[in-house]
């Protein structure tokens, strides 16, 4: 697993890099009510705005943690955003992009920096 | 920024587990380790427990120990029927301005020799401030600062209330008494913010915590924060001064006519003699230009205060606003109140509110959202 300053996670998975946000992410955004996917086949570049979740106190982004395309979405977040609250490092994963670059996830946070990271 | 001041309750909220955030200058509890949305439903369900010790609590006396001096004194602030308000009756109120824009909205009770008014953390500096202007000659204005307030909502508070004051369960909606308890005498209102049956209850300030304790071993109550009272009170289609009313909002735009009782009003005995009482008696006899009304947008996506409000989704100007907005834990969707010009502020009609510059379409419905469950 690989970590966001952003409170995102990746993995590899058959090539596609998975994001999600990290436990940490879910518990201070509090119960999640709404989650806006962006459309599959969409270019993105790193720190575009490519998700909108909303809790039962505000609304935040997810970034596009690096350059690629939305290759799929997780439809099962639109009929229950609450799965972001009870698996947010599995079940609950937003996208899986295409990556040309697989070494850019090298200059993210391995799970220890990112414990660091959070205090 | 001045120091933040803290309620009698602050200490317990840390042990609680309370997430603090400031609040009309206070430091208050916004959530439990719940969470806002469990906190909403168990309040629904059983009974929760609030701290307001940051509202204001203030006695208006007159010299003759008579409350209805002190309600004909009042009335001169507000456009409500007073001198009409029985001894051990709690009746709603708000305070209006020259402009007929409403400075504060307020509980008042009758509490036989005087009234007991209870008003907004935000507005209590200046509410006293305009009392004391406008009133001293004919009523002492007493703050309680060091009194402690506590709320308590929900179907199981009754049966609670009555364990810990003995009566409590007999009381109606909007009646207040004074009752006995191991914790002093309890000033008890049965009302509330939250569309449900309970209580506001009064207590010595050196009696706080203990009661609040007490209310808390009881395995139906639960502490509620910030966050889950704002969802309650938003289902329930009540107003939060600041937001859903203002000094640029009239009483009658924001639907609170049914405060303002016959006797105050065009041929009433009492007609008019409140600030702006031009204004809302013409917006009462022809109708005011906006409403405040209730929204349910049609997709998951909440629609927030400040979100601007269109008749078409691609007309060029808004014509109106949101003013509170967010998920109903209860409603299972996303909810909204704004200001929508009156035509446009039927039942049945649906604007477009901008979203993240998306057009996001919502239907106009009766406030409240949700059917009250209050003792009547």
């Amino acid at each position: 697993m690989y970590y966001t300053e952003e409170h995102e996670w990746l993995r590899v998975e058959d090539d596609l890099v998975v994001v999600g946000i990290t436990e940490h992410a879910a518990e201070q955004l509090g119960d999640i009510v709404f989650v806006d996917l962006p459309d599959e086949g969409k270019t993105v570049s790193k720190d575009d705005e490519v998700v909108v979740i909303e809790s039962v106190k505000a609304a935040s982004d997810i970034l596009a943690p690096l350059d690629g395309e939305i290759v799929e979405v997780n439809g099962a977040l639109t009929d229950n955003p609450g799965l972001v609250n009870e698996d947010p490092l599995g079940e609950a994963w937003f996208f899986k992009m295409k990556v040309e670059d697989l070494s850019a996830l090298d200059d993210l946070m391995d799970e220890a920096a990112y414990k660091k990271f959070i205090g | 920024m001045p120091e933040l001041k803290r309620t009698a309750l602050y200490d317990l909220h840390l042990d609680l587990g309370a997430r603090m955030v400031p609040f009309a200058g206070y430091e208050m509890p916004v959530q439990y380790a719940p969470g806002v949305l469990r906190e909403h439903l168990h309040c629904r369900a059983a009974a929760g427990l609030f701290d307001v010790g940051h509202m204001g609590q203030v006695i208006l006396r007159a010299p003759s120990g008579q409350a209805a001096d002190a309600a004909a004194a009042l009335e001169r602030l507000v456009p409500v029927d007073l001198l009409g308000l029985a001894p051990g009756r709690q009746r709603y109120a708000m305070f209006t301005d020259d402009a007929g824009g409403i400075l504060d909205d307020l509980m008042v009770a009758n509490r036989g020799d005087h009234l007991f008014l209870v008003v907004n953390a935000a507005c209590k500096g200046a509410d006293i401030a305009h009392l004391r202007a406008h009133l001293s000659g004919d009523c002492a204005v007493e703050e309680l600062a060091d009194r402690g307030l506590l709320a308590l909502q929900g179907p199981a508070a009754a049966s609670v209330m009555d364990r810990i004051a003995p009566g409590a369960a007999a009381m109606r909606f909007m009646d207040v008494a004074v009752i006995n308890s191991a914790f002093g005498p309890l000033w008890l209102s049965r009302s509330g913010y939250t569309g449900e049956d309970g209580f506001e209850i009064s207590v010595e300030g050196t009696q706080t915590v203990a009661l609040a304790r007490a209310l808390l071993a009881e395995p139906s109550v639960q502490p509620i924060g910030l966050g889950a009272r704002d969802s309650l009170r938003l289902e329930a289609g009540l107003c939060l001064y600041g937001h859903d009313i203002d000094t640029t909002t009239s009483p009658i735009e924001a639907g609170l006519s049914w405060a303002i009782q016959k006797v105050r009003r065009a041929g009433g005995a009492r007609e008019g003699g409140f600030p702006g009482a031009g204004r809302i008696l013409r917006e009462l006899a022809d109708g005011p230009a906006r409403l405040r009304v209730g929204l349910r947008p049609q997709t998951r996506a909440p629609m927030r205060e400040g979100t601007p409000l269109f008749a078409a989704e691609d007309a060029a100007d808004p014509v109106g606003i949101v003013t509170s907005g967010g998920f109903g834990p209860s409603i299972e969707a996303p909810l909204a109140m704004g200001y929508l010009p009156v035509d446009l502020g039927q039942k049945g009609r649906t604007v477009w509110g901008e979203v993240r510059g998306r057009r996001m379409a919502a239907d106009v419905v009766a406030l409240p959202f949700r059917d009250p469950n209050y003792k009547r």
